[in-house]
């Protein structure tokens, strides 16, 4: 670990400018990942720039939908009455995450932003594409326990580990981006990058910009919903598998179908072929095993993850089962 | 509640813990939180390559970094004599060259420490460290147990044993030969270890640590540095878990203790999370063959187990892995071999029940997989095999209510309910599965010193060097002493965890209550009669003329029966212008007597589990747990000890890996997020069911052991609840979704 330094800032603009001129400065919000990743030498920022305190933690209804400041805590988008009635998905996801410690420091933006958990990612001494380009990717032939089925490149095959933004990516969100040359916004499925040929870089961001929203449309997943996480322990561990799934039923039979999974990508991986295949069907395990044999479509695994190839439909028909209400 | 109150307390009493309110509030200080005035940093670099060596240490950065006052590593670390002897085969607890830290440019395992970084603030020590270089020749290492199986070598100290005829189950009318297989585990303590060391000149060194047993650090210190007894201190009282992780002298001591003679300041040395993984042992993995065989009956007539576990290139670590299977069972032809594969990894160390909690694991997943092969109930076929005595010494058991246990635990698990076909008892879309298992373990004395004083204010104190890692055995010394002086418990103060105070074995091995308890029984003992005797002898004694029996010794007084008369000890000391009164025992092991019997803690674990169909999750609904462990001392510290080992067998059934990637020898998951141990949602409600029945022979509080007895099969009995839920057979540990997907 080195020396750094370590700024306040009171304004998005101070905060963007701060780092803008300082090619070694990073943002840090509840430094839950951050500071992980100092310790073990995988960054080594020269300046920290503390953006916990501005004020981006608002959680405020839109004339469609809603507003969620990227400083907003984890746990309080998951115990906020608004988003609990109207976007239960998202509670759901968030609670499933981490520990409550960490959800009491993590932020939404700094958790959309958290990087992958591959073992070869945080141990310097071996080979990561994504930590050191060029050095080869461990997890290839090395333990893959964890790692995807989809989306994968030769160079890297780690996965996303956010509960919360799998929720997000089924919800269509969008992130609010500000930088030195103003504001954007970006669909949240395509913020996350594919590896390809630069598993280094995770996200469409650049490094200047700053995450100071999300947003989420008005959903009709209110009440058939339901996050599953598939874990080796019944709380704080990474998803093998997660599903989010939700359901607009009539009667029973499925007007609109939202479904994603974690675990499986370098991002969170929403199944939109499978979401199709679902409507109009009634509600029943067929319908959801042949959903999930589609949403399985062009999945591979590797030497330790092959249980994957059977997890991951299972759990697609286990949260639309538990969704439906039929579990 | 109404026990918090009570001051006279008994043996039995389920008393609360005398230090309970330092650790809540804060004020316990473990080994990391002892800041001694002018205390410097350091921070221990590791290696990054499994086998080699170091071609060259760049460490010109470091030293000129800010703060820094020493870079210590191989080419400047001041002389160990110890280490310069070379191997001592008579004298060490494990056969072998320990390790020598910085003794040479060796390599012998990733992650190995190779310098220290010694600064004014920990995060300068940590810069610096950051900052040194290493080249390495390196060379082919081997990290993989089960591809050197070919490479296993028979240990020294570990002998095959054999009884009646080899192999017999292979002529069984119903046999079956099955592999099993358990991962490293590493013990993972909530504190990490941590040392602080500070020499008076040249000759005398006080170490704050964390250990099991401060004598045994105090003298593998004085044999490392070649120093007399009494100018070595290693100072314990607190201890944040160990479980067998500190039973030794580690690198974090060494080091310590060297950074304080090259700089001439107190040096702390706290290991990181990754550290603990292979720098203070770990469980080994094991690869263990058993051959079982019964009649149709299901009458055993044969078992063989063979064994392998891991051990480093430099030391031949053993662990009681067979002795379970030797024991539990009335089975006349068994023998047992076991091996070693060494490895390019760090030596083992005793963990949780250590051997026996491997090695129960295939003997009591292979006894229910006999059980189904000969269509008879697991429980049933158990009692039909059980051992009357001793079958391996051929001795009486000194007591055994394993029987008790299996009919307290049966009856209230419910074991009558269980039906037996496999994926009989769903639920939803869990499949719901019964298992149970015996565990046995040795319950022995050994020799254990104390002293008793009586202060001029009547209060009494008691020492032992003994350390108290979580226990509880200082709340039940302090409670044996009361219940033998019968006098108010908070007028008695016992002091522990220093290895000036009188001598004690190593709290492991689950015999700290039988040794140290028995020598606090009788220096008691001894102090009652010394107060009796000093109150007849008094000045004007109004008990000049009684009889020693028929003083009574109670509430701080001698006295007679009828209470007419009682002379309280302050009172006795004053008179006799005594500033205070002090008696010391040295309480023998197991003498004479005991050599006459065979000596073990039993129990039997019932589990249900459920497992979730789709996904392959499992979870454990509850737990009974019956123990055989003579007589409770405390209700409520014995309880928690059978939670610890419930909770342990749990993480070891179903979660605690340490994942290596063999290609580099380097461990892939070392931190708390990323090696699962249970987390409270992962841990049921635990049913505790003593049998509470004295020992006659142990030791006088007729207490056998319990800390590592509750563990010893547990792991089985999940398996084997997992099996009769889903039909799957799980023999490599842990039970991961993927391996019943």
């Amino acid at each position: 670990m080195n020396n750094f330094q370590y700024i306040r800032t009171t304004s998005t603009k101070a905060a963007i400018d701060a780092v803008a001129k300082d090619p070694d400065a990073r943002f840090i919000a509840g430094g839950t990942n951050l500071l992980d990743l100092m310790k073990r030498g995988i960054v080594s920022p020269e300046k920290l720039v503390d953006i916990s305190r501005l004020p981006l933690n608002k959680i405020e209804r839109e004339a469609s939908g809603v507003r969620i400041g990227a400083m907003a805590l984890n746990s309080e988008v998951a115990e906020n009455a608004f988003i609990k009635e109207k976007f239960p998905l998202l509670a759901q996801a968030l609670q499933a995450g981490a520990s409550a410690q960490l959800r009491n420091m993590a932020t939404v933006g700094g958790n959309i932003l958290q990087r992958t958990r591959c073992h070869y990612f945080y141990d310097t001494s071996l080979p990561c594409n994504k930590r050191e380009p060029g050095t080869g990717c461990g997890a290839l032939e090395g333990n893959n326990h964890m790692h995807a089925i989809f989306g994968f490149s030769e160079k890297c095959i780690a996965v996303h580990p956010s509960d919360m933004c799998v929720a997000l990516a089924a919800l269509d969100a969008t992130v609010l981006v500000s930088g030195p040359t103003g504001d954007r916004k970006i669909a949240f499925a395509d913020f996350h990058r594919l590896p390809g040929d630069k598993p280094h870089v995770d996200t469409v961001l650049e490094k200047n910009e700053l995450i100071t929203a999300v947003t989420l449309p008005d959903s009709p997943f209110t009440k058939n919903v339901h996050y599953l996480k598939v874990r080796e322990r019944a709380s704080y561990a990474f998803a093998l598998v997660s599903v989010a799934a939700g359901l607009q039923l009539e009667n029973d039979t499925i007007q609109r179908a939202c479904l994603a999974m974690g675990g499986v990508a370098h991002k969170p991986w929403r199944l939109a072929s499978a979401e199709k295949a679902l409507i109009g069907k009634k509600v029943t395990e067929a319908t959801f095993r042949q959903a999930a044999e589609i949403a399985m479509q062009g999945a591979k695994s590797f030497e330790h993850n092959a249980y994957k190839l059977k997890l991951a439909p299972n759990a697609i028909v286990q949260a639309l089962k538990t969704a439906a209400g039929i579990a | 509640m109404e026990k918090a109150f009570i001051k006279k307390v008994q043996i039995g009493d389920a008393m609360d813990r005398v230090d309970a309110r330092l650790k809540v509030s804060g004020a316990a200080r473990y080994a990391a939180e002892y800041t001694l005035k002018s205390v410097v940093y350091g921070v221990l670099v590791t290696s990054t390559i499994a086998k080699g060596s170091i071609k060259e240490m760049d460490t010109r950065a470091a030293e000129k970094a800010p703060g820094v006052l020493a870079i210590i590593n191989h080419k400047n670390a001041p002389k160990v004599p110890g280490h310069q002897a070379g191997t001592d085969n008579e004298g060490s607890r494990v056969y072998g060259q320990e390790f020598r830290l910085f003794y040479d440019n060796k390599i012998y395992h990733n992650d190995q420490p190779i310098a220290l970084a010694i600064a004014s603030t920990p995060e300068q020590a940590e810069h610096a460290a950051s900052l040194i270089k290493v080249h390495y020749a390196q060379e082919k290492h081997q990290t993989n147990s089960k591809a050197n199986t070919s490479n296993a070598i028979t240990p020294a100290r570990g002998k095959d044993y054999s009884r009646g005829t080899a192999y017999a189950f292979k002529n069984a009318p119903v046999n079956l030969e099955l592999e099993y297989g358990t991962p490293i585990q590493v013990h993972n303590p909530m504190e990490p270890h941590a040392t602080t060391a500070v020499w008076e000149g040249a000759t005398k060194v006080t170490v704050y640590n964390k250990t099991q047993a401060t004598k045994l650090s105090q003298q593998e210190i004085m044999k490392a540095f070649d120093l007399k007894e009494e100018n070595v201190q290693a100072i314990s009282p607190f201890v944040g878990g160990a479980f067998g992780s500190s039973s030794r002298v580690w690198p974090q001591e060494m080091a310590a203790i060297m950074g304080a003679k090259v700089t001439g300041k107190p040096v702390k040395v706290a290991l990181k999370r990754d550290q603990v993984f292979n720098m203070v042992g770990y469980r080994p993995r094991s690869i263990q063959k058993i051959g079982i065989g019964a009649t149709a009956e299901g009458i055993l007539t044969g078992i063989t187990h063979e064994a392998f576990t891991s051990t480093s290139q430099y030391e031949q670590f053993t662990e009681r892995i067979v002795d379970p299977t030797k024991t539990l069972y009335n089975c006349p032809n068994l023998n047992t071999a076991y091996k070693l594969i060494p490895l390019d990894m760090s030596t083992p160390c005793w963990t949780r029940g250590p051997g026996e909690t491997s090695g129960s694991f295939a003997l009591e997943s292979a006894m229910d997989e006999l059980a189904y092969a000969l269509n008879i109930d697991p429980l049933a076929l158990r009692l039909k095999n059980y051992a009357p005595s001793d079958p391996e010494k051929n001795l009486p058991w000194s007591s055994n209510y394993l029987k008790e246990c299996y009919q307290m635990g049966a009856d209230r698990f419910g074991w009558n309910k269980r039906t037996p076909t496999p994926g009989s008892m769903r639920k939803d879309e869990w499949q719901v599965g019964m298992g149970m298992a015996a565990g046995i373990y040795k319950s022995e004395r050994d020799a254990a010193s104390a002293i008793a004083t009586v202060l001029a204010n009547g209060s009494v104190v008691v020492q032992s060097a003994v350390a108290d890692v979580g226990p509880g055995s200082a709340t039940i010394f302090t409670q044996i002493a009361a219940d033998v002086l019968a006098m108010d418990v908070k007028q008695v103060t016992f002091e522990w965890g220093n290895s000036k105070l009188p001598k004690a074995p190593g709290q492991f091995g689950s015999h700290t209550t039988a040794s140290v308890g028995s020598a606090i029984y009788e220096v008691c003992t001894l102090l009652k009669k010394k107060l009796q005797e000093l109150a007849i002898t008094m000045p004007n004694s109004e008990l000049a003329r009684a009889q020693q029996n028929d003083l009574v010794v109670e509430e701080g007084t001698v006295g007679l029966k009828n209470k007419q008369i009682q002379l309280s000890y302050a009172d006795i000391l004053k008179s006799h212008a005594l500033p205070q009164v002090q008696v010391s025992t040295e309480s023998k092991g197991g003498g004479p007597e005991q050599e006459k019997y065979s000596g073990k803690s039993f129990c039997a674990n019932f589990v249900e589990v459920r497992v979730h169909s789709l996904t392959g999750e499992v979870r454990v609904n509850r737990v009974v747990s019956a123990v055989d462990c003579g007589r409770v001392v405390n209700k409520k510290t014995a309880t928690s000890q059978v939670y610890g080992s419930i909770t342990w067998g749990i993480g070891i059934a179903l979660m605690e890996e340490a994942k290596l990637d063999h290609r580099y020898g380097r461990h892939l998951n070392n931190d708390l997020a990323e090696y699962h141990v249970p987390t409270c949602a992962d841990v049921p409600p635990i049913e505790v069911l003593f049998v509470d029945k004295p020992d006659p022979v142990i030791d006088p509080m007729g207490a056998k052991g319990i800390g590592e007895i509750p563990l010893v099969g547990f792991s089985a009995a999940i398996a084997n609840a997992v099996y009769h839920a889903t039909g799957k057979r799980i023999r490599e540990l842990p039970i991961t979704p993927d391996k019943l997907l």
